[in-house]
């Protein structure tokens, strides 16, 4: 307790002078200062050490960051001989500590590091919070206020208040004062309306570093802050709650958005045509190949391409798998109209063909696809993590789907698919060509389903099996969603994504995917043909 | 449905709308067909008359009004069409619909009044009483010659004369039959009129016909539907002099 | 009584009875009393080989009952058939007793390897062979009756039936593919010793359940075939074809489904359960909806609606199986079968069986219609597309 009552008075006296020094002292006598204070890391014992970082730091000198850097990275050498301090750059030349320039008479086997321990690192990083504080940079500053919120460095706190007053950045404002609450909250001496309205801020701030900071208050502190900070710890969880639901809606959503793409196609072709394309999941793989192989030819010509890879591989797998999916029709499907469920077992057959020749063809192990640079890592948007490719993939799932519904209300197209879904005699009767709607649906479902492997391919792994792990749950979308009515779909899909990311929790994935299906058959036993499904007399029963 | 037990209609419709998906199909309709009555409805392409058997027999349900049948004793709007079909109200399609794999006689074996549970039809066997109700309705039906024969290689005309031997298999208390006659000849026109007529002695029957020769023939009551809802009601002279109805089948 | 029976066994399905329980003393005969020299000689792994189809065929015919006579298609009937081998592979499990590597003798190894301390509950009662038997047929059937309850009193008809019963499927793998769902995760239940006291492994014993499956096959086909000649089979060809006229007629479709589903559910469960000691292993592999779809494509090649045909389909989609997966075409198989889809499909709806019947039955209206020339007026040539119609969807 002493130690680190001595150890907290120590820095406190080194801040205070540190802003005193930097505000205030000339540049004389900070340069005595500071060449005086250097001398204590070469007495190599760790007390002389920390009073030597809270010296240097409040020398109020512009090499003192220089110093405690290399300090903190192990750079920091001193001759035990003469007792000078020298900095080891990141290039690798010494310089003397005192003014910077390089030190050409020395060498390397004669110095010593300046050696660390946990209690003199705690110094360091205090002192950098402190020195950094008042950064022109915002980011610096930003990550100094954090950097003192985990120290929670008592030391700091006069560095905190003369920087809050400057501050004009509200986040970096804020950040300034969680930090200083956590400060207060670490400082035995806080008075208790500091500590209770400390603890206000820090419950505002509801994330699980605050929540553990709530929680380990010292145990001797008085009731009143004691039952503060259990309500903190309390509303802390109730938020933290909030936001894991809202992250488990965002998983939701971002499964929801793979499962729309993969069963948007498959919901026009059997909507139009009244047909399962068994083989669709198939396209979908072929999509994730073509992504696959334009990256190869990139990687292999010219690399500097490789960040639009998916721009050019979308367009190029909607054709690859849109032509594909006209050669199917007009080959293989167009001849077994009015059998839907022998349709079924040809696609089906057709889905063994294709995986087994892309196996012979490419392997049956993992392709590599990569993930261009505006699409990796993540983002945090309060309590969630966002991934950059989850949130791509969301847009473009809503891209597409806008572009199809612009496509079925707005196009020639469309309007004939739409009549040709609601009354296919009625349609053929008022001239329109409906084998060539057929071929087209189907040539637009297939080719969906390969921009749909375009997005995939980010996100899982690219192999021959990669459509047989989708087309079961696009099935499902279908059916929940009902035919005919692209909402259905977004609102099966989306529905579905989340109820398999909320049970999963509870669940597990697996029995969370059994309890979807069981629901799904539940379901269709209210409306057996899906939520938005047609009505009127041309349904026949 | 404390009206029910008043009256003594066969059929009694009172009320009753359809819509799908905004386009009303029945708009309050509503009439009446007393025990052993014939009755001929007419009425223009979406007048609703499909609709109308579909709410009797079960297939649609109205969003208002109510569907009794037999002397208000059965609401048939709570039933679905295998209890309908059990109480005694049988169906001619306007397509005929025979079971094409099946011969004629297996046709009408599946119709004939009888168990119709699972256990009835997996133990069931063949017995003389049924085969001489069997060959009656073959021979009014006029299908005697190809009983044997399957009934997807019959004429169009022999399968509405089927489908009508099916009806009367069943022994309904009320036939719907939609357009018996349609793509038949003037003959067979001329014979289902009488075989219709012979029917009626002991069924009430309502039928649904665009043919005016045929309905002048049969000479019954007429209701001619449109938009959903009665237009005119009388016989067919009165109602082909009816000046709105001549206007929704002319034109305006 | 004679009615009956002569309705059920026409000529065909007296010939294929025969067929049936030939095949199931001819062959222990030729195994144990023709010298192996002989051409005659059957050897022991053709036996278990045989044996298998057998089962094939059975499961077969159960998708035949329900596809070709009353148009469910059921994608997932392999959970069916892997129930009852589960059953069957829950009462050889037991049978091992402490023979197991870890020589518990009451839990089967996995348990013991998982940290099982007592026996799941729903494995009291497999150490008896009378209740693995009732759970082969109570298992499947019970499935199936609580499904097809729920499908087909929505209605749920078609293309949307045919889904659903694959994510049942689909279902039922992955729960089984859980180790904590207590019946051997991935690896399934293996390493079986005894059947009713006798070493699964024997031939005498391998001989035995070869002539049991064709028993079973041939029962199975007696019983499909007396469902669909009486009245019962007219009704579900009726709702095949018309399955909404059915109803106005005054009959309950939903319990025709059922009774019919739940029948072929318990068949399939039957043959699973004949199919397990005869090649020693069941796993959630069974469960996979691929499997479920080859079996479909077995009756379809043979003919739906035929029940021989769907017999002799599983006899020959998987003597071909066994004979490219062997050989240097192995790689090739996966082609072949695909295009065996596609092919049945396009060019031999009606399936082997089925193509000749209606050939037959072509030749002999040639012929009547030859003899009756003169006298009465012909009845109406039947049209082309009356008798070219294949059964409804």
């Amino acid at each position: 307790m002493n130690m680190v009552r001595n150890r907290a008075f120590a820095l406190v006296t080194a801040c205070c002078l540190l802003l005193i020094a930097g505000i205030a002292s000339p540049q004389q006598a900070s340069a005595q200062n500071f060449e005086s204070a250097l001398a204590g890391f070469a007495a190599d014992s760790f007390g002389d050490t920390e009073t030597a970082i809270g010296a240097v730091a409040t020398s109020g000198n512009p090499l003192a960051v220089d110093v405690i850097n290399a300090l903190q990275e192990g750079r920091l050498l001193f001759n035990p001989a003469d007792k000078k301090v020298y900095v080891r750059t990141a290039a690798g030349t010494i310089n003397d500590a005192a003014t910077g320039t390089p030190a050409a008479d020395v060498k390397a086997g004669d110095l010593q590091t300046v050696r660390l321990n946990n209690r003199v690192r705690r110094g360091i990083d205090a002192a950098v919070g402190a020195l950094t504080l008042l950064s022109p940079d915002a980011g610096k500053r930003m990550d100094a206020a954090k950097a003192v919120f985990k120290s929670r460095e008592a030391g700091a706190l006069k560095a905190l208040d003369v920087a809050i007053a400057k501050e004009t950045e509200p986040r970096v404002k804020r950040a300034l004062v969680d930090a200083r609450a956590a400060v207060i909250l670490n400082t035995p001496t806080a008075s208790k309306e500091e500590n209770l309205e400390a603890i206000s801020v820090i419950r505002e701030r509801g994330d699980q570093e605050a929540r553990s900071l709530l929680t380990n208050l010292s145990a001797d502190s008085h009731d009143d802050i004691k039952r503060a900070a259990a309500a903190g710890v309390a509303s802390i969880d109730a938020s933290l709650q909030l936001w894991s639901a809202a992250q488990n809606m965002w998983y939701g959503l971002s499964l929801g958005s793979v499962l729309l793409l993969a069963a948007i196609g498959l919901a026009i072709t059997f909507g139009v045509m009244g047909v399962i394309n068994m083989a669709h999941g198939e396209m979908v793989m072929i999509g994730a190949y073509v992504t696959f192989a334009v990256q190869e030819v990139i990687r292999a010509y010219n690399p500097a391409l490789f960040d639009i890879s998916l721009v050019i591989a979308v367009p190029l797998a909607f054709l690859v798998t849109g032509c594909f999916g006209i050669l199917i029709e007009r080959t293989v499907i167009r001849f077994l109209y009015g059998r839907p469920l022998e349709t079924l077992l040809a696609t089906w057959g057709l889905s063994l063909i294709i995986q087994q020749a892309v196996r012979t063809a490419y392997g049956s192990s993992n392709k590599d696809v990569g993930s261009p640079s505006w699409m990796s890592g993540a983002f945090e948007l309060g309590g969630l993590t966002i991934t950059y490719n989850r949130l791509w993939i969301v847009c473009f799932t809503i891209f597409v789907f806008v572009a199809l519904l612009g496509v079925l209300r707005l196009t020639r197209l469309g309007l004939e698919m739409r009549a040709v879904t609601q009354n296919r005699t009625m349609a053929a009767s008022m001239g329109i060509a409906t084998a060539r709607i057929d071929a087209l649906t189907f040539g637009l479902g297939s080719g969906v389903a390969g921009i749909a492997g375009v997005a995939l391919s980010q996100i899982d792994n690219v192999s021959p099996n990669l459509g047989q792990s989708y087309i079961i749950d696009s099935f499902m979308v279908v059916v929940f969603g009902g035919v005919g009515n692209l909402w259905g779909t977004l609102v099966g899909a989306f529905t579905l994504g989340i109820a398999n990311k909320f049970l999963e929790p509870y669940a597990g994935a697996v029995l969370g995917k059994i309890a979807i299906l069981v629901l799904i058959i539940l379901f269709i036993q209210k409306r057996p043909r899906g939520l938005f499904a047609l009505k009127g007399r041309s349904v026949e029963a | 449905m404390a009206d029910q037990k008043t009256t003594s209609a066969m059929l009694y419709i009172n009320g009753v709308s359809v819509s799908f998906d905004g386009f009303r199909a029945l708009n309050n309709l509503s009439f009446s067909v007393e025990p052993g009555e014939m009755r001929a409805i007419i009425g223009p392409n979406g007048a609703g008359k499909t609709t109308m058997m579909d709410v009797v027999t079960g297939k649609t349900r109205p969003d208002t009004g109510e569907v009794v049948f037999d002397g208000g004793v059965h609401d048939l709007t709570s039933l679905d069409e295998t209890q309908i079909a059990e109480l005694g109200i049988g169906r001619k399609f306007q397509k005929p619909t025979v079971f094409d794999m099946h011969t004629v006689d297996d046709n009408l074996r599946l119709a004939l009044k009888a168990d119709r549970r699972t256990r009835g039809t997996l133990f069931w066997k063949d017995s003389s009483e049924e085969r001489d109700r069997l060959d009656i309705i073959l021979k009014t039906i006029r299908l005697t010659p190809s009983r044997a024969a399957v009934a997807g290689s019959l004429s169009h005309g022999q399968k509405q004369w089927l489908e009508i031997g099916m009806l009367l298999a069943q022994e309904p208390k009320l036939m719907l039959i939609d357009e018996p006659v349609a793509g038949m000849t003037d003959a067979e026109t001329k014979q289902t009129a009488d075989l219709l007529r012979e029917i009626n002695r002991d069924r009430t029957i309502v039928v649904v016909e665009h043919d005016m020769t045929f309905v002048r023939d049969l000479g019954v009551r007429v209701i001619c539907l449109h938009e959903g809802s009665v237009l005119a009601e009388g016989t067919i002279d009165q109602v082909s002099e009816n000046e709105r109805v001549v206007e929704v089948y002319l034109g305006r | 009584m004679t009615a009956p029976l002569t309705r059920t066994l026409d000529r065909g399905a007296t010939i294929f009875l025969a067929i049936c329980m030939g095949a199931a003393i001819l062959v222990p005969i030729l195994h144990l009393f023709v010298p192996p020299s002989s051409a005659f000689h059957v050897p022991v792994y053709l036996v278990a080989l045989w044996g298998k189809y057998v089962c094939y065929a059975l499961l077969a015919l159960s998708i035949d009952l329900i596809w070709g006579y009353c148009g469910i298609l059921s994608l997932g009937h392999g959970a069916f058939f892997a129930l009852g081998g589960y059953a069957m592979g829950m009462y050889l499990m037991r049978q091992i007793g402490s023979r197991g590597v870890y020589g518990n003798s009451i839990l089967p190894d996995f348990m013991v390897f998982l940290n099982y301390k007592a026996l799941p509950w729903y494995w009291y009662g497999f150490d008896h062979f009378w209740f693995a038997a009732i759970m082969i047929l109570l298992a499947p059937g019970l499935l199936a009756f609580c499904f097809g309850w729920l499908a087909f009193r929505s209605r749920v008809t078609g293309v949307y039936l045919s889904i659903i019963t694959q994510a049942m499927t689909y279902a039922l793998l992955l729960a089984f593919f859980r180790n904590d769902f207590g019946f051997g995760g991935n690896n399934g239940l293996t390493d079986f010793k005894d059947i009713l006291g006798f070493n699964v492994q024997a031939q005498g014993t391998r001989l035995v359940l070869f002539s049991v499956s064709c028993i079973a096959l041939a029962l199975g086909f007696f019983i499909c075939r007396a469902v669909i000649t009486s009245k019962f089979g007219k009704v579900l060809v009726a709702i095949r074809d018309a399955e909404s006229r059915t109803r106005f007629l005054g009959y309950r479709v939903e319990n025709y489904k059922l009774f019919v589903f739940v029948l072929s559910a318990c068949m399939a469960g039957v043959a699973g359960a004949l199919y397990v000691p005869q090649v020693g292993i069941i796993n959630p592999g069974e469960f996979a909806p691929a499997s479920s779809i080859e079996a479909v494509i077995w009756v379809a090649v043979g003919g739906r609606g035929t029940l021989t045909g769907a017999a002799l389909g599983a006899l020959v989609v998987n003597y071909g199986k066994t004979y490219f997966t062997s050989g240097f075409l192995a790689p090739y198989w996966l082609f072949l079968l695909g295009a065996l889809f596609v092919a049945v499909t396009q060019l031999l709806p009606r399936g082997i069986v089925g193509t000749w019947r209606y050939y037959m039955s072509k030749r002999r209206e040639q012929q009547a219609a030859d003899d009756a020339e003169a006298a009465v007026p012909p009845a109406p040539p039947p049209s082309a597309t009356s008798l070219l119609a294949r059964p409804a969807e």
